[in-house]
């Protein structure tokens, strides 16, 4: 019945040990990059989408609704395989030859697009989520817009995100396994890479397990002394 | 065999979320702990390394292979569940403790206290994220691709491989998802308004 041998060796004999490494450091820098995409991208469709023009709210609207009734791997296909053929042959050429590492970077766009998504919805909610009596106290205090901002509404609002972007974090965060399907090796990837070398992949996928509870652990418990350290006693009230 | 897979999934991991989901809600240590400990753990994996995991792991348990179809049904139903069960948490947890000490005081006993009062009340909650988790997992039996199962976006693939016109293809099989994804959005998104009018 347990006719399976248990050779952690895998895990650390060269080159397969390296291979590991490197994955794990490719997850985490795809991840943080697509991460400022998304962040940057999630930041544009939440002001298209408050804005008071219609134009801009439908733009914003119709970019949320389709990239998240799509499932991200097929994003990642399309973007992938299909989105090239569009290009000008020249491009195209240009694209293959000259873009080191071209799965990553798709990797990363892509990641970062469909993050954005979701972030932009988080970031309407903050911004939908304070009170417009907060913006009436402030002018009549006599502060300017940029004062209103910078000491009113912005410090209000990353409190009341940053619990919801902790977790869009670690969606992206492990959404940047599914890259391995296009070619890169990040964690997931050069697990199953590994185990196509050696038939090992009961003890890489197991190693993959523990390197994603530790990452995912250590940005909760991050985030969490955050959170206390940023606290102003009675303003939000905490949901426990 | 997208369906299949997300009916079986859904199923399967709606029954364990409800059990995971009252296990963290359970005041008796050994029972929260290990619910706890299951749900954490899954949330922090993602699919496609759980998907792998029992591709892997089954086999070697019961010693001989279980097909690609029953071990992604397994991946997908232990998956869901941890997020079932957190829906379901929050869902029970909506409900104030004044219901639950009522049913008490009334006479009745645990089971009949959830069965009657709490879960009744609680499900008219759990409606729209339930909704939105399904169109989720609808989503992700797309990750079934990695283990060779042949769902929609495994043939989509296959065509793409035999005819290479990947941009009508892989369009062709955004819009197949975003239609159905589509029907569930709105779905929540009007049974919560209609929560709200209640």
């Amino acid at each position: 019945m347990f006719s399976y041998e248990f050779d952690w060796g895998v895990l650390w004999r060269h080159p397969y040990g390296q291979w590991m490494l490197n994955g794990i450091w490719t997850t985490i820098h795809l991840s943080l990059l697509a991460w400022c995409i998304a962040v940057m991208l999630g930041l544009v469709v939440a002001v298209f989408r408050v804005l008071p023009n219609r134009t801009t709210r439908f733009i914003g609207g119709f970019y949320v609704e389709v990239i998240r009734n799509t499932p991200y791997l097929v994003q990642l296909f399309f973007w992938y395989f299909a989105f090239p053929t569009i290009l000008p042959e020249a491009t195209e050429k240009w694209l293959y030859n000259n873009v080191p590492d071209l799965p990553y970077w798709t990797g990363v766009v892509c990641l970062g697009i469909y993050t954005a998504s979701r972030v932009g919805e988080q970031f309407r909610a903050g911004m939908l989520s304070i009170p417009p009596d907060q913006y009436q106290a402030a002018f009549s205090t006599g502060l300017t817009t940029y004062q209103t901002y910078r000491y009113v509404i912005i410090p209000y609002a990353i409190r009341i995100i940053i619990p919801p972007f902790t977790t869009e974090f670690l969606t992206c965060f492990k959404n940047s396994a599914l890259t391995m399907t296009i070619g890169v090796l990040e964690t997931t990837g050069a697990s199953y890479l590994i185990d196509s070398y050696t038939w090992h992949g009961l003890e890489t996928t197991t190693a993959a397990t523990v390197v994603y509870i530790v990452l995912t652990l250590s940005v909760v418990v991050f985030m969490a002394w955050v959170e206390r350290k940023i606290y102003i006693p009675g303003m939000i009230a905490r949901k426990r | 065999m997208t369906f299949q897979l997300a009916a079986f999934a859904l199923a399967g991991g709606f029954l364990l979320g409800i059990i995971t989901g009252l296990g963290r809600l359970s005041t008796r240590k050994w029972i929260y702990y290990p619910a706890t400990l299951y749900v954490n753990f899954f949330r922090s994996l993602p699919l496609i390394l759980v998907i792998f995991w029992f591709y892997f792991m089954v086999p070697f348990i019961i010693g001989r292979p279980l097909g690609d179809f029953l071990s992604a049904i397994v991946a997908f139903i232990a998956f869901e569940a941890s997020y079932f069960a957190e829906i379901f948490r929050g869902g029970i947890q909506s409900i104030p403790q004044g219901q639950v000490m009522a049913g008490y005081s009334t006479g009745l006993g645990y089971f009949n206290t959830m069965r009657h009062i709490v879960l009744p009340q609680a499900l008219r909650n759990m409606v729209p994220p339930i909704v939105t988790q399904c169109v989720i997992i609808f989503q992700d039996t797309s990750l079934a691709y990695v283990i060779g199962l042949k769902e929609f976006l495994r043939r989509t693939s296959l065509v793409d491989a035999r005819e290479l016109r990947s941009l009508e293809l892989y369009l062709f099989a955004g819009f197949v998802y975003l239609v159905f994804c589509s029907i569930g959005t709105i779905a929540s998104r009007r049974l919560e308004k209609r929560g709200f009018r209640r």
